[in-house]
């Protein structure tokens, strides 16, 4: 680039003629109005979309909640008539406890195991670690219900694999979807397959954007890599571990599809509903029951407000640690 | 202008953009009513299944000139919540609907939704099996189906398991082993003792499906559509019939995967096999089994499982051809040519004489005379009222309640006050 295109200025001008003043200044005025408008032109379709799709059928849903809606009938206006039943609703504390137990089960092993997979790929000596990485993704491609209808197979009773690999060890066939424990066992085992490979990803980011100095300087210091882990690793990475659990528990709390097809599409997920989750009852009430469909949008509402409450209880704690 | 003007013009203009799209996506096709009398030029007709109207559409565009569009769903589980849509919205449905058992009970209670059809066709009351026809009336008396086939019921069993077992082998001695429930207990038992101490049935919820339909007198609703599942002596019975046989159940709840699993293994010699239970049977047991099944008579008599109507939606634009074509899918001679192609069983007594129908044999079960029995099979039941909700009550409430006593997760007392815990929420509408 030479100097002088930068430099040389328009040689003085006769004054311009109206017709060329008018249309500077409307150029001027569309620049103006370019600058002005159009980041709120380039973010519209976002809010189009999530307009239509998002908040209208939320607002609905809370509009419906209000009633006694029949699907294919009446609706009649009651208040919160709905939500003050959910309160006594055994049936809906019973789907909140499954809910936040096979979270449980699922989420802590799985955190825990992502941050030893992803310690391990952060190593410098692993040799090829792209193979790793992508290998480690692959159960989060597989389509959920190939996933579910796998394991269904797995967890059966008469020729399930598993209870094939008990036999060996003395143990008698356990019926996987007849016991809470058993049946939060083999869900959770299906959330815990598809998704370490996911969040090891996430904390594997985290640990690289870690500055290498800090552990070289460690390394000086005579730190073991046990302690270089614990002190530099861990608290480093708490911001992404947190994103990591705000996920998770997003996720959990609509846990649909994989107690649905272990329970064979029964809605009612197990003889005693020893594994309907929140979401599932939600269905049951809301599409299921044509004529509770009112009650349906109340459960949804509750479990968006408790998913507000968890992710309000992450996020204190992210700004605690980052004090 | 200031800039909050401004801002609010802009969100007023985006608002408006989207009213005015939803509002396109709300008012697609309302088009005018026809005029009376005007001959359509498509009606629409919407099934799930295999119903065996293929050939008899053509036949009806052939006679009349409208064309019919055929709308097939293969499975009953989505067909459901398309129809629900069409209710809801009050657009897109067919002209001539099919709706299955529960679909039809659990519709009843908003029968706006559907035509009337008593005034726009002949009056086929005395020309169906008289509980199939009463079925399709809503409690308000109006005539919304018009019955199509029926689930009629029979039990499978395999021949070379009852022979190692040193039972008879024979359809017509096996039938005799069980005029009533009891015989079939009984022979559970001297089967599981001849062979070792096998399952001779695949669960205690097939039972109760077969005693619910032979129960004389209201099941989980009265006439008034009042839930009574906790008095009813029909279902009761079911209760303690089903109850019983735990001793000699493998235990593998129907469409469970030690179910479709346990018909190539063997895990049980018998199942309860309503018409369109065959074609599963067979498929679940290989051809490497085909002439070891054999098809028996119910204990008890007869019985149903399933089975549907024809409906037309009030929202049909043409609800006089419509009916007329819905008369024309289930006459007698229509029953026989869908049998024929598809194996769905007449409701239709004319059809249900046929020669056609009557000689049918199925040769996989060992050409066992299936048209005869399940004929015979549905002619024995008495009309019966189902309520809104029977299906919920049934599969919701009923079923794992039984289910989790043959499990053992709950005793006797403890599953009966679980059931009937379950019916009253389940069966409320």
């Amino acid at each position: 680039m030479s100097l002088s295109a930068t430099t040389a200025r328009p040689s003085p001008a006769a004054p311009p003629s109206p017709d060329v003043d008018r249309r500077r200044r409307r150029g001027r005025l569309l620049n103006r109005l370019d600058v002005k408008y159009s980041p709120y032109l380039y973010i519209a379709p976002f809010f189009l979309i999530f307009g239509i799709f998002g908040l209208y059928p939320m607002l609905r849903t809370a509009w419906m909640s209000l009633h006694d809606w029949d699907m294919i009938g009446e609706h009649t206006f009651i208040g919160f008539d709905n939500y003050t039943r959910l309160v006594s609703d055994e049936y809906f504390w019973n789907a909140l406890v499954n809910t936040f137990g096979i979270f449980a089960l699922s989420t802590i092993p799985q955190l825990l195991l992502a941050l030893f997979l992803a310690n391990l790929l952060n190593r410098s000596l692993l040799r090829a670690k792209t193979f790793f990485r992508m290998a480690i993704f692959m159960p989060n491609v597989v389509s959920v219900a190939a996933v579910a209808i796998v394991f269904g197979m797995l967890f059966q009773r008469e020729f399930g694999l598993f209870n094939w690999l008990l036999s060996f060890v003395g143990v008698d066939p356990v019926d996987w979807d007849g016991h809470r424990w058993s049946s939060w066992t083999a869900i959770s085992s299906m959330v815990n397959w598809r998704w370490t490979g996911y969040n090891t990803l996430i904390l594997l980011a985290g640990m690289q954007a870690i500055p290498k100095d800090l552990y070289e300087a460690a390394e000086i210091d005579g730190a073991s890599p046990w302690r270089q882990f614990w002190q530099i690793t861990l608290p480093m990475l708490k911001p992404t571990f947190i994103f990591v659990v705000i996920l998770s528990t997003i996720g959990g709390m609509q846990l649909f599809t994989e107690p649905l097809l272990f329970g064979n599409g029964n809605i009612i997920g197990g003889n005693q509903r020893e594994f309907q989750t929140l979401a599932m009852y939600m269905y049951e009430m809301g599409i299921v029951n044509l004529n509770t469909a009112g009650y349906g949008a109340a459960v949804a509402w509750a479990i968006f407000m408790i998913i507000i409450v968890v992710s309000l209880f992450n996020f204190l704690l992210v700004r605690r640690s980052a004090k | 202008m200031s800039v909050t003007t401004r801002r609010t013009r802009l969100a007023a203009a985006a608002l408006a953009a989207i009213t005015a799209v939803s509002g396109l996506a709300a008012c697609g096709n309302d088009d005018d009513k026809p005029a009376a009398g005007e001959k359509p030029a498509k009606l629409v007709v919407d099934t799930f299944g295999e119903m065996g109207y293929d050939e008899l559409v053509k036949q009806y565009e052939k006679d009349t000139g409208i064309k019919v569009e055929l709308r097939k769903t293969a499975q009953l589980g989505e067909y459901r919540p398309k129809l629900v849509r069409y209710l809801a919205t009050g657009k897109g449905a067919a002209d001539v609907t099919a709706l299955e058992e529960g679909i039809l009970n659990e519709f009843k209670p908003n029968a706006r939704n559907w035509a009337d059809l008593s005034p726009l066709v002949a009056d086929h009351s005395k020309e169906y099996l008289p509980w199939k026809w009463e079925l399709g009336k809503a409690p308000d008396g109006r005539l919304i189906g018009l019955p199509t086939d029926v689930g009629s019921l029979a039990v499978c069993y395999r021949k070379d398991l009852f022979q190692a077992a040193g039972l008879p082998a024979e359809r017509d001695q096996v039938s005799a082993l069980w005029p009533d429930w009891k015989g079939f207990h009984d022979a559970g038992l001297k089967y599981k003792q001849g062979s070792g101490g096998k399952a001779f049935i695949d669960s205690i919820t097939a039972v109760s499906n077969g005693v619910l339909f032979q129960g004389n007198g209201d099941l989980f609703y009265d006439k008034e559509d009042n839930i009574i599942a906790d008095t009813s002596p029909a279902v009761k019975n079911a209760w303690d019939t089903a109850t019983s046989m735990a001793d000699i159940s493998a235990k593998a709840s129907t469409w469970s995967p030690e179910w479709s699993g346990g018909f190539k293994q063997g895990t049980f010699a018998a199942t309860f096999c309503p018409s369109w239970m065959l074609g599963i049977v067979s498929d679940n047991s290989g051809p490497a089994n085909k002439g070891k099944w054999d098809v028996a008579s119910v204990p008890g008599g007869g019985g149903n499982w399933g089975g549907s109507w024809l409906a037309v939606p009030a929202q049909s634009k043409y609800p006089k051809e419509a009916a007329k074509l819905a008369e024309y899918l289930t006459n007698a001679k229509s029953q026989v040519e869908a049998f024929k192609l598809k194996g769905p069983l007449p409701t239709n007594l004319e059809a249900l004489k046929n020669d056609a129908f009557l000689s049918y044999t199925n040769e996989y079960f060992s050409n066992a005379p299936t048209g005869k029995i399940f004929g015979e099979s549905v002619a024995k039941i008495q009309p019966i009222h189902l309520g809104p909700k029977h299906q919920a009550v049934k599969e919701n409430a009923l079923e794992p309640a039984l289910r989790a006593f043959e499990n053992g997760q709950a005793d006797k007392a403890k599953a009966w006050e679980q059931f009937t815990k379950d019916a009253k929420t389940q069966g409320a509408f």
